[in-house]
């Protein structure tokens, strides 16, 4: 019995990672339609924000959350402004941007932190375990679970009850005719970006106490946020949502009833199978072309 | 006039080539062949200082630099300097190949120190083999290796377990669960485990592999909880070392009763998980920090006034330095118009030193390295604190999983 709810909790703190690191890129790219591929480095800028902040000036992971938050919209603006804004409509082109933003990101910290793995002290309280139905689960995960869903709600109240998020959606369905009735479309793809970029730095800064802190660890969190976005629609909150949690419990069973070699096997197998059949993922929005 | 400079290109080109290949035995013995021409020595230094595994190969490149520099303080070998040419080969195998054809053929150095990874050594092995040249490793391996042109300083399989795994049973039980990184490495390692546990009448109760890089351990986690082995066997590296202890630290399991035994966890890697994450669990390892020893204390203290004083030395570092004091042994002895590779591996086998973990030897069948291997318990603070040498050096045993084959000077033989 205890060991069926540990496994459903381990899916589901999987679950809530991946939809941390995913939210910020499904905003990006469902809004602006941009596929951000610096999206790992941002992860990696907010652990390191973390770290630095933490080591700088002795603030604890949950004080510094806010600071990180602001740190990292601020520097995807920077890139919206300075990069992004100039390729718009030229999908190739800011593939390949975002992708040198990465590498120089990866590497600008190498030359600033050093290339050794950084560690990022777990907030004492939540440094131990609790007891949920018999079976003990880390405190940590239950908070980070905690902040996924809170930050995924957060996004949904803006994206769908705030005057911003009618524009964005408006904008969303069709650029030209919303331009026309007088919203401003860069400022909102530069406002997207920016909290994009701040989602990616706390996910960063959130998973830094469970695993490593290192300038390429971004790499694998952006295979894992692609994976999310695609498997769940590109358009949709819900959907990544829903694919976040069907790949963490499925990932989590998977590795548990065999290994997590295998498990990941399979799971991008049943993605690549998924995809041939409904190329347009999970849940789709219903967008005006 | 652009017609006049190119002829002119071209003659200075044709020159140059006359020079290269038209008088080739005039200044053969000093230049080319002894490669010790003005009197400097030239090495490679093959350590990736980007990619995945610069965060290790780092600390590599700096103990091979300072031992270098403190040999050419010191007045270098018979008065002639050390010249590392270092090379980033981007902890990419295939441009390791590139690296290291570039250092042994264009640069001509009578040796190469370099890699960390077997993935890395592999992949030069061929050009070292090819060009008759010296690779000198430092890392710990997996052993069923036998090549006559790699100096082998870091432990194999039988120095690092032989005292560990029938500690560990007398200590904490039977039941064991063996975990590692899906690659070579941590496969010949169980290898050899199984077989001592074999010996000991010990269980496997489970062996499983993750994938490189792999930093979700949650399920791995839940697993552990339902067997509940006595001792978990850890051969996973890199930053999923690091994840995987946190994380079993987060969970609240408790390394009294089931501690992690790894042969790859290092201070590194406990600086990067932090001390409450890594205390209590067990290290197998030829050196660590701590170790008190004279020699080690001069390692550590010339390292961290070199690069720092939060830096770690480790168990890897340590043999990148003193490969380097094993590399002057050996060339002190030749002529200056004798230094080949070839006169290099001839002089260092056999050759000894005093190494910061004591000291060690080059066996002249194998070219692996005599050691002394250590039990270390990783302390609250982020050091070891060692609970266990062995009684005397340990003999490098590159084939002890494989009774049937022996490594010897003649190459690798049947039995």
């Amino acid at each position: 019995m205890d060991i069926i709810v540990s496994q459903l909790m381990t899916g589901l703190s999987i679950a809530s990672i991946l939809m941390l690191v995913a939210l910020g890129l499904a905003v990006i790219y469902g809004v602006t339609g941009v596929i951000n591929l610096a999206h790992g480095e941002f992860v990696m800028l907010g652990a390191y924000a973390a770290w630095a902040l933490q080591t700088e000036f002795g603030m604890g992971l949950l004080a510094s959350l806010v600071p990180i938050f602001i740190i990292m919209a601020a520097v995807g603006w920077l890139v919206e402004v300075l990069v992004i804004s100039r390729l718009y409509d030229r999908l190739l082109d800011t593939i390949l941007a975002t992708w040198g933003i990465g590498v120089m990101a990866q590497q600008a910290v190498r030359l600033a932190a050093g290339g050794e793995l950084r560690y990022v002290q777990m907030p004492e309280p939540l440094s131990k375990s609790v007891t949920i139905l018999g079976a003990t689960d880390s405190a940590y995960r239950l908070f980070i679970l905690f902040v996924a869903l809170a930050l995924f709600a957060v996004t949904w109240v803006i994206y769908r009850h705030t005057n911003f998020g009618l524009k964005l959606r408006a904008i969303t369905q069709n650029r030209a005719v919303a331009s026309s009735y007088g919203i401003n479309a860069s400022r909102i793809y530069r406002l997207t970006f920016a909290y994009g970029a701040g989602l990616a730095g706390l996910a960063g800064a959130l998973v830094s106490p469970l695993k490593s802190v290192s300038p390429e660890m971004g790499t694998n969190y952006v295979v894992d946020a692609f994976m999310v976005v695609v498997l769940g629609g590109t358009q949709s909150l819900m959907g990544t949502l829903a694919s976040s949690g069907i790949l963490g419990e499925l990932s989590g069973y998977l590795a548990f009833y065999s290994n997590d070699t295998i498990a990941k096997a399979l799971v991008l197998l049943a993605i690549v199978v998924l995809i041939r059949f409904r190329p347009q993922g999970l849940f789709t929005a219903r967008v005006r072309t | 006039m652009n017609k006049n400079r190119r002829s002119f290109l071209k003659a200075t080109a044709a020159l140059g080539t006359v020079s290269l290949v038209g008088f080739p035995h005039i200044w053969s013995k000093n230049a080319s062949l002894a490669r010790a021409a003005d009197g400097q020595i030239k090495v490679g230094v093959l350590f990736s200082l980007t990619g995945t595994t610069a965060i290790i190969e780092e600390s590599l490149n700096k103990a091979t630099i300072l031992a270098i520099e403190e040999i050419n303080a010191a007045g270098g070998i018979n008065g002639m300097q050390i010249v590392p040419v270092v090379e980033d080969p981007a902890s990419d195998p295939a441009t390791f190949a590139e690296k290291a054809r570039k250092l042994v053929l264009s640069d001509k150095c009578v040796s190469v120190f370099g890699s960390y990874t077997s993935a890395s050594r592999k992949a030069v092995l061929p050009v070292f083999e090819k060009q008759n040249n010296l690779y000198w490793y430092p890392t710990l391996y997996e052993g069923r290796e036998c090549s006559k042109n790699v100096i082998y300083t870091g432990a194999v399989p039988n120095q690092q377990q032989d005292d560990f795994v029938p500690w560990l049973v007398k200590n904490f039980g039977k039941r064991w669960y063996l975990i590692g990184s899906n690659y070579i490495y941590p496969k010949e390692e169980n290898n050899y485990c199984k077989k001592l546990l074999a010996e000991l009448g010990a269980e496997v109760v489970a062996e499983e592999y993750v994938p490189l890089g792999h930093s979700e351990f949650s399920s791995v986690i839940n697993k552990l909880k339902a067997e509940k082995p006595n001792v978990i066997f850890s051969t996973v590296v890199g930053d999923s070392v690091v994840a995987l202890h946190r994380q079993y630290h987060a969970a609240g399991l408790d390394p009294a009763t089931m501690p992690m035994a790894s042969l790859t966890t290092s201070e590194n890697e406990v600086a990067a998980m932090g001390g409450e994450a890594a205390a209590g669990h067990f290290t197998s390892a030829p050196y660590f920090m701590v170790w008190d020893s004279p020699e080690n204390h001069k390692f550590v203290d010339a390292y961290k006034k070199r690069w720092g004083a939060d830096k770690v030395t480790h168990f890897v570092s340590e043999p990148s330095y003193f490969q380097v004091h094993l590399f002057k042994q050996a060339v002190e002895k030749l002529a200056g118009s004798d230094i080949t590779p070839n006169t290099i591996r001839e002089a260092v086998k056999g050759q000894e030193m005093v190494a910061p973990q004591g000291k060690v030897r080059i066996e002249p069948e194998n070219l692996h390295t005599w050691l002394w291997p250590k039990i270390g318990q990783c302390q609250a603070d982020g050091q070891f604190k060692i609970l266990k040498q062995s009684a005397e050096w340990l003999e490098p045993v590159p084939y002890k999983a494989y009774p049937n084959q022996k490594c010897t000077a003649e190459g690798l033989k049947q039995v």
